[in-house]
């Protein structure tokens, strides 16, 4: 408009467009790297409420605030909730997904390390969110 | 002479005038009250979070409460609002016009948010500022619910009006001598706001309705009991509210774009890069707003595009970027105080730019969705970027308000504690994110990197309240006894520098 050459900008422009295309492509690579759940995972159904969490196992058996799990099993978490949003976190392997009323979300991981995890609730859920805790424990 | 303090006169005739200063005047106080009280509370917010277990609040449901309503009102009342007042006082100055193009309206338009207000802070609501469903249908309690509801209602219809009354101010009435690619970038800021709100905001207009429905139990839009789907409700919120966000960015980038150029004593660099990264961000302002919901489930198809459409968004804003520094580059700077609040705000918009293009990469969205990185992310937005372009705009429209100035020494006091209190909270609460801490917590268990880190946020959070109200002295003081303005040029850079004071509107 004034006249003057704008060239530097839109190198920067598509510095910044190349920056992105690489960011862009790194992230869906592994996104799809990650979501492919492997086919021996074991089921676990994890149920938020207000506000604990209840789990699952294939064989049936049910734990209250507690996960126990083997290292070196792959498993894969069925999430759901009897009443408002929660979002399932194990933050330590990063497993997070919401859990939604009306709909079953899935998310895996495969623990490495022996050791006690914080399971913890992401989605406000009211009054007591902030305690909403349990406890992932890997066993040997 | 259109200097609103300068010349007393009775607080009901600036209350009930339609003149577009003055009811850019009332704007700017209304904004300035709530921005008041929404920091209360976010101090009340830190100090509970200063140490893990109960420190001053008595209970999480009084948390819930503060955090719900200080978002509600920092983005509603005082960002909004403050913007629509620099609006009133600059757009028809800029497209030469004796007034905004439907005066009436314009103080309609202001005068449905004072109830608003009122409903937002007695109802004190504690379903979060997003009020998502199942929880806001059926657990929250009311009335606070549901007359939160009714005050985004009523807000909603006002900030359709404000912004249809900027499209035609700018459209319809700027001068025929005056092209629309001259039109300041200030006003070309507001236009594109409006237009965003315009195509945006109707459809959470929709979502509160069928939420109020759905809370009084004659329907179940959002209960999947009888059939509906909470999701849905996230998707009309976010469609309405991520482009929400350029709605409050853009007019502050605007304001900007009036700083920087003047207190450089330069010309912008390019007008026209100005203008098209403008149109860019109003039009990818609507391709991400599903960002928000990677973690509902989303396929990896629709992550993926919703990350493709937030990643556009970053070339126009960097335009902005290299636009300020071209135009200071070279430049003969003066760092007044409105340009030391313009240049912080571009140095924090560039660091929660780059924290948005991290997050929007799907896998590491996974580690920050509602952590603390996600506070400090949209915090270093609103109130790195937003507040401290709009408070440094207020710096600069003092002398044009009141015809006095304000102590330079204290307001760079003033900006040199924000700064340094903003980078302190919220930087630090990025980290904090990525060792996991949940936003929205009243508590949270006491390992050491949280305590030491919500400590560091907390004496940042009153570095900024002091500084606050040092800046609430200043203003209050030199609007009364300030020394005069030399109104051709109040910061003496030499030349007349000062926009507002080249075109006045009488009062009719």
């Amino acid at each position: 408009m004034s006249g003057h050459s704008n060239w530097p900008e839109w190198i920067y422009v598509g510095v910044i467009i190349v920056l992105l295309a690489y960011v862009g492509a790194e992230a869906w690579n592994v996104e799809r790297l990650v979501e492919h759940v492997p086919a021996e995972a074991e089921v676990i159904k994890v149920i938020g409420q207000q506000w604990f969490w209840t789990f699952e196992h294939a064989d049936g058996t049910k734990e209250v605030g507690e996960l126990h799990v083997k290292k070196g099993h792959a498993y894969k978490f069925e999430i759901t909730t009897k009443d408002v949003n929660h979002a399932f976190n194990i933050h330590d392997y990063v497993v997070l997904q919401d859990a939604v009323a009306g709909r079953v979300n899935e998310v895996w991981f495969a623990p490495d390390k022996a050791g006690e995890f914080p399971i913890q609730c992401r989605e406000y859920c009211g009054l007591l969110h902030y305690n909403m805790r349990g406890t992932l424990i890997v066993e040997e | 002479m259109v200097l609103e303090l300068q010349k007393p006169r009775p607080i009901w005739q600036i209350m009930f005038s339609t003149h577009h200063t003055d009811v850019g005047l009332l704007y700017t106080i209304t904004s300035i009250a709530f921005f008041f009280m929404g920091g209360a509370l976010a101090l009340g917010i830190r100090a509970e979070l200063f140490l893990p277990g109960t420190q001053i609040i008595s209970d999480s449901m009084t948390f819930n409460r503060m955090f719900t309503v200080h978002g509600t009102a920092m983005i509603f009342l005082f960002l909004l609002p403050f913007a629509s007042g620099v609006g009133n006082y600059f757009v028809p100055i800029m497209v030469r016009y004796k007034d905004m193009a439907y005066p009436k309206l314009n103080a309609v338009a202001f005068w449905m948010i004072p109830p608003a207000g009122a409903l937002i802070w007695l109802g004190f609501a504690d379903f979060t500022w997003y009020a998502t469903p199942p929880y806001s249908a059926i657990r929250a309690p009311g009335p606070a619910a549901d007359m939160w509801i009714f005050a985004q209602k009523i807000l909603g219809v006002s900030s359709v009006l404000g912004a249809i009354n900027f499209i035609v101010t700018i459209l319809k009435c700027k001068h025929p001598d005056l092209p629309l690619s001259k039109v300041p970038l200030l006003a070309w800021s507001f236009l594109s706001a409006s237009l965003i709100i315009i195509v945006a905001v109707p459809t959470f207009a929709a979502a509160l309705v069928m939420l109020l429905t759905d809370r009084l139990g004659v329907s179940g839009f959002f209960d999947p009991a009888k059939g509906g789907d909470p999701i849905a409700y996230q998707h009309l919120f976010w469609f309405t509210f991520h482009p929400e966000v350029y709605v409050l960015v853009i007019p502050a980038i605007g304001m900007m774009y009036e700083i920087i150029p003047r207190f450089s004593r330069k010309p912008i660099f390019s007008q026209s890069s100005g203008i098209f990264a403008f149109v860019m961000l109003s039009i990818v302002s609507f391709s991400s707003w599903a960002h928000h919901m990677y973690a509902t489930g989303m396929s990896f198809t629709e992550k993926t595009v919703f990350m493709i459409g937030t990643l556009a968004a970053v070339p126009a804003s960097g335009m902005h970027v290299f636009n300020f520094i071209a135009t200071m580059w070279g430049g003969r700077i003066k760092f007044a105080t409105p340009m030391m609040w313009a240049v912080g705000g571009i140095a924090l918009f560039f660091s929660a730019g780059a924290g948005g293009v991290a997050n929007a990469a799907m896998p590491f969205d996974f580690i920050t969705h509602d952590s603390y990185w996600v506070v400090g992310h949209f915090h270093l937005f609103v109130m790195g970027t937003i507040a401290f372009g709009s408070i440094g705009f207020l710096y600069y429209m003092f002398p044009y308000i009141t015809g006095r100035m304000y102590n330079e020494t204290w307001g760079k006091i003033h900006f040199i504690m924000s700064f340094a209190g903003t980078v302190m909270v919220f930087f630090t609460q990025h980290v904090l994110g990525l060792y996991g801490m949940p936003r929205r917590v009243y508590d949270y268990q006491p390992y050491p990197e949280y305590i030491v880190m919500n400590q560091i946020a907390s004496v940042g959070a009153m570095i900024i309240g002091v500084s606050m109200v040092i800046w609430l002295i200043n203003m209050i003081y030199s609007a009364g006894k300030g020394k005069e303005a030399n109104m051709d040029d109040p910061w003496g850079l030499g030349g007349k520098y000062y926009f507002p004071y080249q075109a006045k509107n009488p009062h009719h």
